[in-house]
């Protein structure tokens, strides 16, 4: 499999930068076609990843950055890598749980990794304690693309 | 701006646009909560008809708001979402608990 395509973005972990990572995503898959719930999905995902890495990673205090890596594939798959050198999560199963959420006093809905897990092919997590975590999700669109 | 906040008898209207997102939500989240609480509202309806994108937090903010019509023996209704909205409102399960309605005018028009 041979790789067409290659992002790699560094953000500060600003919620501001929630819409922006949405954007690059939507905008790294536009040339393939996608169709509008396949968009949205990707959208979603990476919009759950980034909250995720700027609530969480960083406590929205202690400001860190976020990278964003995309990589598309010559059979339509796109995989983002979405990562923080932030706190790291202790216990990555229960994390996984549907409607777990260690802020519920945010009014979070733990709603997270299952929106990831459900719009995506693959998601995958990785993370240690103090150092950060990384999220790689992977999509084969269906779209058929014009190149 | 991508909020307005209107008042019909004790509803809370709350029309949205554009994303909502945790960076939004976190903007609009104490603007409904005291709009509510100074007119003395008793219900709140969220019109999405001009919002293109809602993730997870915006769920949340679903959530909460819901919880505090509750407390007053107030109803929730939520209006003119779109597909992808759909699909993640229903995923979350709200959908058991707070009325969905095509439009503003039919959610006004159940929750008076």
């Amino acid at each position: 499999m041979e790789i067409l395509n290659e992002v790699n973005i560094v953000m500060d972990a600003k919620s501001e930068n929630e819409s922006f990572a949405r954007m690059v995503a939507a905008g790294f898959i536009a040339r393939l076609d996608p169709t509008l719930a396949e968009l949205n999905e990707v959208k979603t995902a990476v919009s759950e990843a980034v909250t995720n890495a700027v609530i969480h990673g960083y406590d929205s205090e202690n400001l860190g950055k976020i990278s964003l890596k995309l990589t598309l594939d010559s059979d339509n798959t796109v995989t983002i890598i979405i990562s923080d050198n932030g706190k790291g999560i202790s216990n990555i199963e229960e994390a996984m749980q549907p409607l777990y959420t260690s802020k519920p006093e945010m009014e979070r809905s733990g709603m997270g990794f299952t929106v990831m897990e459900m719009f995506m092919d693959s998601t995958d997590v990785s993370s240690e304690k103090g150092l950060g975590t990384t999220i790689t999700m992977t999509k084969k669109l269906r779209a058929s693309g014009d190149e | 701006m991508g909020i307005s906040l209107e008042k019909d008898n004790r509803v809370l209207i709350v029309k949205l646009d554009g994303d909502i997102d945790h960076h939004t939500v976190e903007k609009y989240k104490n603007r409904i909560d005291d709009e509510y609480e100074k007119n003395n509202c008793k219900h709140i309806i969220f019109d999405f008809g001009q919002v293109g994108f809602l993730d997870s937090s915006g769920i949340g903010m679903i959530i909460g708001r819901y919880k505090n019509t509750v407390q007053k023996n107030g109803k929730t209704a939520v209006a003119g979402m779109g597909e992808c909205i759909l699909r993640i409102y229903n995923m979350s399960g709200l959908s058991k608990i707070i009325d969905q309605y095509d439009s503003l005018s039919e959610a006004v028009e159940y929750i008076k």
